[in-house]
């Protein structure tokens, strides 16, 4: 029994993003319809040449009739897929192994979150009854304990450790002011950020990724037929999927300034990809900067920065656009914003933006690299789901 | 002989001092504080604590809970059985509520004192009045439980040498179910009532002890008319015990017993003590240390509580724990109710905080599984209950978002000794004040209530030094 990975067996020949933010003046349906004929157009495809589909929506519907009926597929499968925050990749994954087992020719991945209609801050959603003795807290709390253990752990004072997170939002926010399909277009200063009232524990509302509504696609085809579609196809490297036993919360050898799921996921993506340094072999990575203190833990989980220096190489701008390893270069969820069942979706969209030097000139990486990294998470620290994915522009 | 084997109270942490409701409003107020239950407490949660600390104290397991509150949390289902599940007592336990007005104390007593075995009487109350009315100042909130048994039960510290009551139907206070406060009648009229029948019931009471009132070495007076009780307390000259009005003013239904229990708190052997309640009638009980008073520790003296309070409460947020002011609520969906099934499932976690503990690695687990975390050995565990085990802050944050009744929620993740980690919201506490390491224990709480169900669980809160 192991895993092998599909390193180079399927391709991704087109992609749909559809701007995030508050869509006051459209549902789910047409965000779907958008991102969906967005990305048929990318691969030159009509929709009648898909052969499957995979839907990830958290609380955006229910059952394959959420896609098929605004799209008006006709008799078609699709899969309908839920795995929290990583949901819009768990659809790209699914779909991508459907590919590879030879069952389809053609499949779509797609992705979307209606957040911005339930009149709320923050996420809601429904859960099952219950005894009543769950955490109630909201996801920025749950994610606010890291920065305190880190801070602790790392001999790091309380004004250091808000420097790190401002300086997280800061350029992610400046790299989302050169997207113009991001929520937030906006360089924002690192006074206004470090100054904006409290959420939970030390960060403020500008250390929270954007609450939006929006649609990812992707096109995928075994690999071997990619240049039917494209000239530059985009090459799945590896994908990988942790889900943990959720102990963070009952184990005391648990810090709160990891996350498990994370490193086994990434140890496991490497693997399928023969990575062995990611932060030389890598040219980009999306990450799932939730909160700041999120994207901070992330890089020494994913092996971008070794134990204990993340916060050192955040500040002096290793992950900056222009950086060692530029991260999140699509302002991230804290600036392109995090419609759940669209994110891991848009985060491989811009994968194949900037590997296939399609990205704007304003934000396009400069990287004789071919890989980029997407990594997502669903949870909260102590019990999660993660996701991590190395795509490529060349095969081998 | 039967009388009592143990005893243990409640004051809770907040206290609201009468100055500012006198600065707020112009009116009303007046000199010192009143304990207030904090916005996550009632009658029921209360009744736990207060019985813990008796447990605590005693070491003893009660066969029968007799609870009563003028203040209940819920009409028509029982109270007690709450606290028989928070107490963590078999079902073979007898838990029973009295309830509705503050006499009901009388019946919780008299009715553990009258039952075979251990018994135990808890006693809660959450007064509350208009603004302004001497009601909302002069009211507090407090539990007491006391132990009942035989001598082959436990060393009895106390008993009675003489019990007398009287009744009288007359419009003192009244209160309409679902109001939040008490009408009253023109006090005089009240005092003059209730002098006769507690004269009355005194002098029997003594008569039956066979004492003479200048014998007595303690006198405690409880009773809701103040006018009465002031009158009443003449007789008492200098043995009259402190009434605590002053500090945590007067919690109704379980002001005798919390009296009873701050005179044993400091009482020696040999002590004779007369308890006297008015409350549409008269209680006179007099009562009789016995050497072994000297040995009984309790687990926290009513002085101790008292002390510890905290009088950093503003009152607009009293007003708002009262239900008086609405604030704007958070833009959060309301919680969702507890399901009854999977409580009744969890009633040992969620009432008693039972985890499990791997038979094997040891391991414990909170809430408690089936297939172990260390090891992954699958249905090879054994119950532990948390509820008495300190534990250490190991990281902690500020949840203002979230859905509170009194944002903005601290939630701390902790590590009991021995071992075991959860993740708690805290409660009594400064958020500003809360740090890595610091030491907490657990607290029976109301979380909230949604759709008329109460949502109880354990909160952790400072550790008392």
């Amino acid at each position: 029994m192991a895993s092998h990975g599909i390193k180079d067996q399927v391709a991704i020949v087109g992609m749909g993003c559809t701007p995030f933010g508050e869509h006051w003046d459209k549902g789910a349906d047409d965000m779907l319809v958008d991102a969906a004929h967005e990305a048929y157009a990318s691969a030159g495809v009509e929709q009648d040449d898909i052969d499957a589909f995979w839907l990830g929506t958290m609380g955006s519907g229910v059952s394959g009739l959420t896609l098929s009926k605004p799209l008006q597929i006709d008799y078609k499968p699709v899969s309908r897929l839920e795995n929290m925050c990583a949901t819009g990749s768990e659809a790209f994954r699914n779909a991508c192994y459907a590919v590879a087992s030879g069952a389809y020719d053609v499949v779509m991945a797609i992705g979307v979150e209606k957040l911005k209609d339930s009149g709320y801050s923050g996420l809601t959603g429904s859960r099952p009854p219950s005894d009543g003795t769950d955490s109630s807290l909201t996801a920025p709390a749950t994610f606010s304990l890291l920065a305190p253990a880190y801070a602790h752990k790392n001999g790091l004072d309380d004004e250091t450790m808000k420097e790190v997170l401002t300086r997280i939002a800061w350029k992610n926010h400046k790299n989302g002011a050169l997207n113009p399909r991001a929520q937030f277009r906006k360089e924002v200063a690192k006074e206004t950020i470090a100054g904006s009232p409290l959420v939970a524990g030390p960060l403020g509302i500008f250390d929270c990724s954007g609450v939006s509504d929006g649609s990812a696609a992707a096109v995928i085809v075994r690999a071997e037929d990619a240049h039917r579609y494209t000239d530059k196809p985009l090459y799945v490297k590896a994908l990988s999927f942790s889900s943990g036993p959720a102990t963070g919360a009952l184990d005391p050898s648990y810090d709160y300034t990891t996350f498990r799921e994370v490193r086994a996921s990434a140890e496991e993506a490497y693997k399928q990809a023969g990575i062995d340094d990611p932060r030389s072999q890598i040219a980009m990575a999306e990450v799932h900067d939730c909160f700041t203190p999120t994207e901070l833990v992330l890089m020494e989980d994913l092996g971008f920065a070794e134990e204990g220096t993340a916060w050192k190489e955040a500040l002096n701008g290793a992950f900056d656009l222009d950086g060692d390893l530029p991260v999140n270069p699509d302002g991230g969820l804290k600036s392109f914003g995090h419609p759940i069942g669209a994110s891991g979706l848009r985060m491989l969209f811009e994968c194949w933006l900037q590997l296939r030097g399609e990205a704007p000139p304003e934000r396009q990486i400069d990287s004789d690299k071919t890989l980029g990294l997407t990594h997502n998470l669903g949870g909260q620290p102590g019990a999660c789901v993660s996701f991590v994915s190395v795509v490529g522009s060349e095969l081998g | 002989m039967r009388g009592i084997i143990g005893y243990g109270t409640y004051v809770p942490y907040y206290r609201l001092d009468r100055a500012k409701i006198t600065a707020a409003m112009g009116a009303g107020g007046g000199r010192g504080h009143r304990a207030v239950a904090g916005y996550d407490e009632d009658t029921t949660t209360m009744g736990v604590e207060a019985a813990r600390n008796a447990l605590r104290s005693s070491g003893l397991t009660p066969s029968s809970i007799w609870f009563a509150t003028a203040n209940p949390a819920y009409l028509d289902k029982t109270n007690a059985t709450a606290i028989q599940a928070a107490l963590d007592l078999p079902q073979q336990t007898w838990a029973v509520d009295s309830g509705g007005s503050a006499r009901s104390a009388e019946a919780a007593i008299l009715g553990a004192r009258g039952t075979s075995g251990i018994s135990m009487a808890v006693i809660s109350d959450l007064r509350t009045g208009n603004p302004t009315s001497n009601d909302e100042s002069g009211g507090g909130d407090a539990a007491a439980a006391v132990l009942f048994g035989d001598e082959e039960d436990a060393p009895v510290i106390a008993y009675s040498l003489g019990l007398a009551t009287s009744t009288g139907e007359f419009l003192d206070r009244y209160r309409l179910p679902g109001e939040s406060a008490s009408r009253i009648w023109e006090e005089r009229f009240g005092e003059q009532a209730y002098i006769a029948l507690a004269e009355d019931a005194i002098e029997r009471a003594l008569k039956e002890a066979d004492i003479a009132l200048e014998d007595v070495d303690k006198v405690v007076i409880a009773g809701l008319h103040s006018r009465a009780v002031r009158s009443l307390s003449k007789i008492a000259g200098d043995k009259l015990v402190d009434d605590l009005t002053g500090r945590i003013g007067n919690p109704g239904a379980a002001q005798l017993p919390l009296l009873v229990a701050s005179a044993l708190d400091n009482a020696d052997p040999e002590e004779i003590i007369l308890c006297v309640h008015l409350a549409d009638g008269a209680y006179a009980s007099v009562l009789r240390t016995t050497d072994a008073i000297a040995d009984y520790i309790p687990f926290s003296t009513v002085e101790s509580q008292i002390e510890k309070g905290s009088d950093s409460l503003d009152y607009n947020l009293y007003l708002t724990w009262r239900g008086f002011l609405d604030r704007e609520p958070p833009r959060r969906p309301d919680p969702d109710r507890p399901g009854a099934p999977p409580a009744f499932r969890s009633e040992d976690w969620k009432y008693a905080f039972v985890g499990s503990r791997d038979r094997s690695s040891g391991a414990i687990h909170l809430p408690p599984m089936r297939v172990s975390m260390d090891g992954g050995a699958v249905d090879d565990m054994e119950r532990i209950r948390m509820a008495d085990t300190p534990a250490t802050i190991a990281t902690f944050t500020v949840d203002y978002l979230a859905f509170s009744l009194s944002p903005p929620t601290v939630a701390v993740v902790i590590d009991f000794d021995g071992g075991g980690r959860f993740q708690a919201e805290m409660t009594d506490v400064d958020p500003d004040e809360v740090k890595i390491g610091d030491r907490v224990e657990m607290t029976f709480r109301r979380l909230f209530t949604a759709q008329g169900i109460h949502n109880y669980f354990w909160k952790a809160r400072p550790l008392a030094e």
